[in-house]
Formats: structure tokens, sequence, C-alpha cells
């Protein structure tokens, strides 16, 4: 059977589709179109006369070792990122399904994070973490253990990955916590009748049920990791102490606002925008392969 | 194969108390069906069998031993449910597999056992497919081969049938009927259908607001229903009941509209006494004298017709004869119960009065 509006006026639809389009193209399109361009050229110092260099701002990109180095540290940042948020929103959806005291309160305060700014959230998180005034920060050195996230970059990468997974640990948990509602009540009643025990139901039925929430939750963080966590890392470390936490957003803008490097700047963001594509239709290829739509 | 123990078993949500107080003991093997209208119970009281849903009061044993505090994985028993519930990621095969693949049973009897479930419910065909994948009815065969593989202790139904179409149902009853007659399992069986209780229950236990109204056989139920709640929710059509008055020597019940019912044998100590009468439309049969009524509505159901008269008192009165009708709409009739089909109930309390 076929399914079909129709509209009288022909020219409806395009209107209708206006909204949407104009701003694909004035927030996307045009974007990735001008850093393509940009990418296959050169400026002189003043952003005046621009010159066709052929994939020169590539070769010079990826042939810098420090580039391969903000390289490493989005990998172990994304991934980071993305499994503690997953698996930390996961955790909490199952305990709020479940018949505690309080659930509502604890989805609403839950949910509030989400709500919070980047810089704000990262102030917040100075106010705890900074080993002067912060409390937490404060308490560990007090405790003879030498933190200060402005010197130790391993300790600087600790703290941007875990606040950066705690702003996106609200949205999975609202996603995950809607995919465990819609699971019918009587089908895990079927399964502690067949003999399982919590943790046998949660991985054989839960979490199977729940893998099409999970498989978007995936594309979604991992984006987000790589795109979305500039505000925090940069009102955080700003990228340090040395390099510890630039990853390669912040690199983008490092070397194009900062540095004033357009070409080099653009080469990276099509470098970026190439990983993040090639990620994605990677898991819809192989991951959503074993992902089960009830 | 147990036997299942409810004593004195109740439940409250909050104030509500939903089972007030119900004791049997179903046999090993047994057949028992909880019937009742919607919202009496019926259910909850099949859940704390199952340790789904906690035990207020009482105890219930399975096999002997109290399971108060077992989980349901403890109990050994087997459920099937109104939507079914089945697994939906998982196919058919894996759906029966599940309980005894937990259990450790080893790979080869898993296949033998549910290969041999597949073929009594005709389920072959489907091993490898997803529940959706199939029909309403192949579902229902699928929830029931899952509680069979298990073999379990005893089987729990509620309203397993109920959402099939009137052909399926029937059909599967007469499956599960013979299932059990094959396996002879003590089976739990919750319905409001008065035809599946009927033609499944070794005993039925009829329930109304959290309470057992009457435990009996279908047939006992039938015969001499406990109350006139029994009596109004088994039979179809229902049983008809009128107002009445023992007379002063305790032989007759005095019926408004002048009629006079000889009781089956005198009974001197209730002379007097107010009471409601019982008399079944199908006990009803056209005579010389009786009940005079004016037919308003005939109801050809094919292999009989149901008559609705109205009596001079303008009370209405049931009657169901065999056969296509013979009367039509306005035509004036005389009816009498036929001998011992007269049911007597306590005015007040509703109680059968024997
Ligand atoms: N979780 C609950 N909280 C409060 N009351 C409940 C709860 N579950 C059931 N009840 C009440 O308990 C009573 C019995 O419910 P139950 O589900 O056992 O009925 P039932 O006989 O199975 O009805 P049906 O034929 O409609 O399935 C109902 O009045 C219902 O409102
Ligand atoms: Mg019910």
């Amino acid at each position: 059977m076929q399914r079909r509006v129709t509209f009288d006026n022909r020219l409806l639809p395009y209107l209708l589709l206006a909204p949407q389009v104009t701003v694909t193209l004035v927030f996307f399109i045009w974007p990735a179109a001008n850093a393509i361009w940009q990418s296959v050229h050169l400026q002189d110092a003043f952003g005046i006369r621009s010159e066709f260099v052929w994939f020169e701002n590539f070769t010079h990109v990826l042939s810098d070792p420090n580039y391969l180095d903000t390289l490493k540290v989005t990998v172990v940042f994304s991934i980071a990122v993305t499994v503690l948020a997953m698996g930390v929103a996961l955790l909490l959806a199952v305990l709020a399904d479940s018949k505690i005291k309080g659930a509502r309160a604890y989805k609403t305060l839950l949910i509030w994070p989400y709500a919070l700014a980047p810089a704000v959230a990262a102030v917040l998180w100075m106010f705890i973490f900074n080993p002067d005034i912060g409390s937490f920060g404060q308490a560990l050195r007090a405790l003879g253990y030498d933190w200060d996230y402005r010197l130790n970059g391993g300790q600087a990468l600790v703290m941007v990955i875990m606040a950066a997974s705690w702003k996106q640990v609200s949205y999975n948990f609202i996603f995950f916590l809607a995919g465990l509602q819609a699971i019918p009540r009587s089908v895990m009643e079927a399964a502690s009748i067949d003999g399982a025990g919590p943790m046998r139901r949660f991985w054989t039925i839960t979490f199977p049920l729940l893998s099409p929430t999970t498989f978007f939750l995936l594309v979604v963080d991992m984006v987000y990791a790589f795109f979305e966590t500039f505000g925090t890392i940069h009102a955080l470390t700003q990228g340090g102490p040395g390099k510890a936490t630039e990853t390669l957003i912040f690199r983008v803008y490092q070397d194009g606002v900062v540095n004033n490097d357009l070409g080099g700047s653009s080469a990276q963001s099509v470098i970026l925008m190439v990983i993040v594509i090639a990620l994605t239709a990677v898991q819809f290829r192989f991951v959503e392969r074993k992902v089960h739509y009830a | 194969m147990a036997t299942v123990e409810i004593r004195n078993v109740r439940k409250s949500y909050g104030p509500v108390e939903a089972i007030k107080g119900i004791d049997i003991a179903i046999q090993d093997g047994e057949f028992l069906v909880l019937l009742g209208p919607s919202g009496c119970g019926k259910s909850t009281l099949l859940r704390m069998v199952a340790g789904l849903e906690g035990i207020t009061g009482g105890q219930i044993a399975i096999g002997g031993r109290v399971v108060n505090d077992l989980d349901p994985k403890d109990r050994d028993i087997a459920m099937v449910f109104q939507n079914y519930a089945l697994y939906p990621h998982m196919t058919v095969f894996d759906n029966m597999a599940y309980g005894l693949k937990i259990r450790g049973i080893p790979k080869a009897e898993i296949r033998a056992r549910v290969d041999k479930a597949a073929n009594i419910l005709e389920l072959g065909r489907f091993l490898d497919r997803r529940p959706s994948q199939l029909s309403g009815g192949q579902r229902q065969r699928v929830a029931m081969g899952r509680a069979i593989v298990r073999e379990p202790a005893a089987f729990l139904f509620d309203e397993p049938l109920s959402n099939l179409d009137a052909k399926l149902r029937t059909q599967m009853r007469v499956e599960i009927k013979r299932l059990q007659d094959r396996l002879g399992i003590t089976s739990l069986y919750v319905t409001h259908d008065q035809v599946e209780a009927m033609t499944l229950a070794d005993r039925i236990l009829v329930m109304n607001h959290g309470v057992a109204e009457q435990i009996g056989t279908p047939l006992e139920v039938y015969q001499r229903p406990a109350s006139l709640f029994v009596a109004g929710f088994i039979g179809s059509p229902p049983m008809n009941v009128l107002d009445g008055r023992i007379d002063d020597h305790g032989e007759v019940v005095l019926v408004p509209g002048g009629q006079r019912l000889p009781l089956p044998q005198p009974r001197p100590t209730d002379a007097g006494r107010p009471i409601k009468l019982g008399i079944r439309p199908e006990h009803l049969a056209v005579a010389a004298e009786g009940f005079s009524i004016e037919v308003e509505l005939v109801e050809a159901l094919g292999a009989d017709t149901v008559v609705y008269g109205r009596l001079p008192d303008s009370e209405t009165l049931l009657v169901r004869m065999a056969g296509i009708p013979t009367v039509r709409e306005r035509d004036r009739l005389t009816v009498t119960p036929q001998d011992g089909a007269l049911h007597l109930f306590d005015a007040v309390t509703g109680r059968r009065v024997e």
C-alpha cells in the first residue's frame, strides 16, 4: 500500500520545506563548502589575496607530528566520553526505572545538567577541582595527592573527560529511560518466571531491546565528543597544559582563529568532517546490523 | 507436578483490599479455573502464586513448600500471559529454549524438548521466526510452548485466549484441554469466559470482589449456585430472579402476580420467609398453567431460541426453548418451571437456601 499526501497547490510543499532547506544551506552546506574551498587555498598574512595550492595544506597538516598527537588525544577523549556518558546514563536510567522512592525528583535532577551552558558547567567544575580554591581539589591536596591539572596533562585530560561526559549524561539518560519504559513489563516478568535473575534479565532482555536507543546514542555521543566539547575544553584548560587536552576541534579553532592559519585550519576541518562521516558510516554499516528494531 | 495450596491469602494495595482471604487446595494434576468479572482480583491472585506480586497475608504453598518469600524463578512454575509476553528479539526456538538454557539443561535435550513441544503445537515451521512475524494465534502457541517445555510444577494462565477471535479461541480451548489430559500438570487458569471455565475446569473458583463465592465442579456450580452472584454469572442467558415469599405452611412459594410454586419438599421452619427465587431460562417450559407472559422479544440463535417475556407485574422473564422460534412478539404464553428447578436464595444475603 502506498501512502501519499496530495497538495492542491504545487508550491506549498516547497514552501513548507523552505525553512529547513534554508537552515541547512546557510548553517551547514555553505560553511562546509567554504571550508573545502579554503582548504585548497593559501592566504597571505593580511587576508587579501589567496592562491590555489592543491593539497599542500593537507600534506602540511598530516605530516605535522603535533597533529598526530592531537589525533591521539581526540581518540582517547572521544572513546572515554562516549563510554562514560553512556555507561553512567544507562546505570542511572536502570535505577530510575526500578521501583525506588523519590524516583520523580531523582529524574528531574538528572535532567538539569543538560540545560547548563558549557561555560557555566566548566566554571562549576573549576570550583570543584581547582587545586587552590576548589573543594575537591583542596581535599585531594590535603590528602597528600599532588593534584594540579594546570601542570599535569594526564589529570587535565581526566578532568575534561569527566566534565564533557557529565554534560552528556542527562541527554543519554532521558533516551535510555524512555527506552526502558517502552519494554513491556510482562516481558520482564516472563523472563523472571523463566528463571532469569536481575543481571541475566538485563543482559539478555533489557540490553538487546534497548539496542536501537544505544545505537542512536552512540552516534550522537561520538559527534558530541568530536564537535561539541569545544566550549568545555576552552573554558577548563584551553587545550593545555602543553597540548594535553587539545582535541581536533580545539586545534581547528586554535590554528584558524588564534594563529590565523585559515588554510591549515580549513584543511583540518575537512579532515575532521571526513573522520566523523566515515565513523558514522561504519557504525551504520556494522553496528546497526546487530540492532534489533522491535 | 505438585499441589498448590492457597491458605487465607490476602492482598492490599494501600487501603484497598483486592483479595480478602481466599482458601483453596488444588490437587496434583487438577485444572482449576478462576472465574469472575473484571476487577474481582483473579489476576492478582494468580500473580501472587507466580511471585510477581507480594502476599499481604496468608500462605501459598507449591508442592508442600511455602513459597511466600521465594522469587518467581525459584517457584518452578510457568506462566502464559494475556499479551503472550514473548521475547521480541529472539526466534521462536530461543523463546522456548530461554528458560531451559538458564537451568543449564544440555543442548541436545533442549533441542529435543523444543522440537517435541513444537510438534504438539504445530510450530515446527516457525522455529526460526521472530514473534513479530507470527499471527496472533501462532504467538499464543509459542507462549504455550514456552510454558510446556519447562515441565514445571504448575501452569498459570492469565486469560490466554482473550486476544484471539472467536473461532481460534474455540480451537485453542480444545487444544488446551487435550494438552492438559496429556500432560496432567496442575493448572490455574484465569478467565471471565464461562464457556472456557465450564469446558476446561476440574473445579471452578468463582470470585467476586476479592472473595471466593463458590468452589466446585462446573456442574455443581451450574446446578447448585451458592449465591445469587454465581447464579447470575454462570449460565447464558442468566438465571431469572424473582422476589418471593414462602407461604405460612412452608409448602409453596408465592410470587407477585399470584403464582404459587410448590416446593420440592415442605420447609415449615421457613414459613413466611421472604426469598429470592431463581429459575434458569432453560428450565421453563410451556404448560397449561403457570406464569403468564407477554412475549416482548424473540432471539433465534439457531439451535435454540430465547424469549423475553413480561410478567403482569412488569418483571422480565427469560425462557429458553429448543429449536427455531414457535412464538412471535406480543403473543401470550404460559410457562412453568420443571420439577426441582427452583433455586432459593436468602433475600438479604443472597446466599443459597438449601
Ligand atoms: N498496582 C495496583 N494498585 C492498586 N490497585 C490495584 C493494583 N493492581 C490491581 N489493583 C486493583 O485490584 C483489583 C483486582 O485487580 P485484578 O487485576 O486482579 O483484576 P482481574 O480480576 O484480573 O480483572 P480483569 O478481568 O479485568 O483482568 C482491581 O480492583 C484493581 O483496581
Ligand atoms: Mg486480569
